[in-house]
């Protein structure tokens, strides 16, 4: 049914980004097709794989940015533009507007956590939720004609057949760099709550009235690196015997 | 947003053909008449037609039916379930008119009220999307109701013209449509020069630290999100294709029209036809500069 839960789902489960960590390698974007193209639903496809035009259906997908603060210069590494990787997938909102457009209820919102899904067999492919979505998180299947969205790693999460260590989305057990956080974010003593709160996690497009449960942290203020302390003289008075005449003999040449 | 051509033959023939059925609900036209019976078949293909070209851009045609059920919430299930409501009483009357000679009342008033409903709800299905600014507002209904009416009337006359019935009313009803018509359609354009909701910088909340602009992009080549809705038209390409639906779609049919006033009906006839052919032309290449000029949020990440 595509109304929407009446009220606000008791979990909502989601994901947490911190831009301030994610050094772009896209390890989650192969990642996510990997676990996706051989779970949950039809085949992740791809057209024209080894030719020049080759595309192909992502769940999740990096963008990079250059964000040059006002009146900022850009100069090679000396200029003021930063640069930061940006992952975006579904943000699994709580006004999804993706779900409420739907023709034939194939979209979805789980009632009891939030997780907005598509039911494929429901599915006629006519677009209009990838239309409705600000984000472009969803993506619709060329091979098989249906929808494809994030699904935050349902068969992954709730998988009582698989470690405990890797019941979270693929991409989050996948990144190197910590970037990624999953959790409920209707739980305030949650880790990914607690990190939205000391770090102000924001909202993509709040004008957008979409409510989106998934989170990105902020890259921390740069510093500067003549501002940093200078890196002290060790001290190497306590060596004996040995180390104290390596010490010695090093300093002389 | 691109402009796929089985939306916009769609949108064109059944707003045209819902139009006229609109139009010979009201029973002004001759049931006797021939040309009456021909109009009544050629807006049930025009609709029909419209509707079956629409089915083309589906991923899986054959799970159709499954768009009727989602009424509550969803514009292109209400458009759905009201195209085939419209059909009784449209089917209804024009039977009656083709077969009996005889124009049904109340089908025909309901078939009038339902058409409208119908255009309404195609139209609701865009101006729904609060991610295309430029779709987003009364101003599109508006303009998709007028154009119908529009077209209706212009249609309309042109039959009565060809049959028994008078017809300066309609032709007169027809332009004054398309007046009001391309007025709001000004208005809708004229929007598109407003600040846009979203911006790269709320897009990716990077606004506080500065300027945003994509480094680099997550794909070399274009995906579905970037062919889908990232259509872009030159600007002076724009401007000059809306002279062309301007000049096709609303200068021609009215010149046409309004010297049709002054002939017999065998000329007016003839002045009447070339004017809802321009009308339709027009009316393409606007449905076509609906979608290319439109842009979609999702390209602030692009």
């Amino acid at each position: 049914m595509t109304s929407l839960p009446s009220e606000s789902t008791p979990k909502k489960l989601g994901l947490v980004i911190d831009l301030d960590v994610c050094v772009g390698c896209h390890a989650c974007v192969i990642s996510c097709k990997e676990w996706n193209t051989g779970g949950y639903g039809a085949a992740l496809s791809d057209q024209d794989p080894y030719g020049g035009a080759v595309s192909g259906t992502f769940l999740n997908r990096v963008h990079s940015y250059e964000v040059v603060p006002e009146g900022g210069e850009v100069v090679g590494e000396r200029g003021e533009a930063r640069i930061v990787h940006f992952p975006k997938s579904c943000l699994h909102c709580e006004d999804a507007p993706c779900v409420t457009v739907c023709p034939t209820g194939a979209s979805y919102k789980r009632a009891d956590d939030g997780i907005v899904l598509v039911e494929e067999d429901m599915c006629i492919g006519c677009g209009l939720c990838a239309w409705a979505c600000p984000y472009g998180a969803r993506e619709m299947d060329l091979s098989a004609g249906v929808m494809k969205k994030c699904t935050l790693c349902i068969d992954r999460i709730y998988n009582e057949t698989i470690p405990e260590i890797d019941r979270v989305p693929s991409c989050v057990r996948t990144c190197p760099t910590n970037a990624r956080h999953f959790g409920d974010l209707a739980d305030p003593g949650s880790d990914v709550s607690k990190m939205v709160a000391a770090r102000g996690g924001f909202d993509l497009m709040p004008e957008q009235g979409t409510r989106p449960v998934n989170k990105y942290l902020p890259p921390r203020p740069r510093r500067n690196l003549a501002s940093s302390a200078p890196v002290q003289v060790e001290d190497t008075s306590g060596a004996r015997g040995l180390l104290a005449w390596v010490d010695s003999m090093l300093d002389r040449i | 947003m691109h402009p796929a051509l089985s939306i916009i033959v769609f949108t064109t023939a059944s707003g045209l053909g819902y139009g006229l059925a609109a139009v010979l609900g009201l029973g002004l036209l001759d049931p006797l008449s021939w040309s009456t019976k021909i109009a009544h078949v050629l807006a049930l293909l025009l609709i029909g037609g419209g509707l079956i070209s629409s089915t083309l851009h589906l991923g899986n045609p054959q799970r159709a039916w499954r768009a009727l059920s989602q009424w509550r919430t969803s514009w292109l299930s209400r458009e759905g379930v009201m195209a085939l409501v419209t059909f009784v009483p449209l089917t209804l009357n024009a039977f009656s008119v083709i077969f009996l000679d005889r124009h049904l009342i109340w089908a025909g008033l309901a078939g009038t009220v339902l058409a409208a409903v119908t255009v309404y709800c195609t139209a609701m299905i865009y101006a729904s999307l609060k991610a295309i600014d430029a779709w987003h507002t009364p101003l599109t209904p508006a303009s998709y109701l007028l154009f119908s009416g529009a077209g209706g009337a212009l249609a309309a006359s042109l039959f009565a013209a060809s049959g028994t019935g008078p017809w300066a009313g309609l032709a007169i009803a027809g332009m004054l449509l398309l007046v009001a018509a391309w007025a709001v359609k000004l208005a809708w354009r004229n929007r598109l020069q407003r600040r846009p909701r979203s911006t790269p910088e709320t897009a990716t909340g990077l606004g506080a630290i500065g300027k945003v602009r994509l480094f680099e992009p997550p794909h070399i080549n274009d995906n579905y999100l970037t062919s889908e809705m990232g259509f872009r038209i030159a600007r002076k390409h724009a401007s000059k294709l809306f002279r062309i639906a301007f000049a096709a779609g609303l200068v021609a049919p009215l010149i046409l029209a309004f010297i049709a006033l002054f002939l017999p009906a065998g000329g007016a006839m003839v002045l009447l036809a070339l004017a809802v052919l321009a009308f339709g032309a027009g009316v393409m290449v606007e449905r076509w500069l609906f979608f290319a000029e439109a842009r979609h949020a999702v390209m602030n990440y692009y």
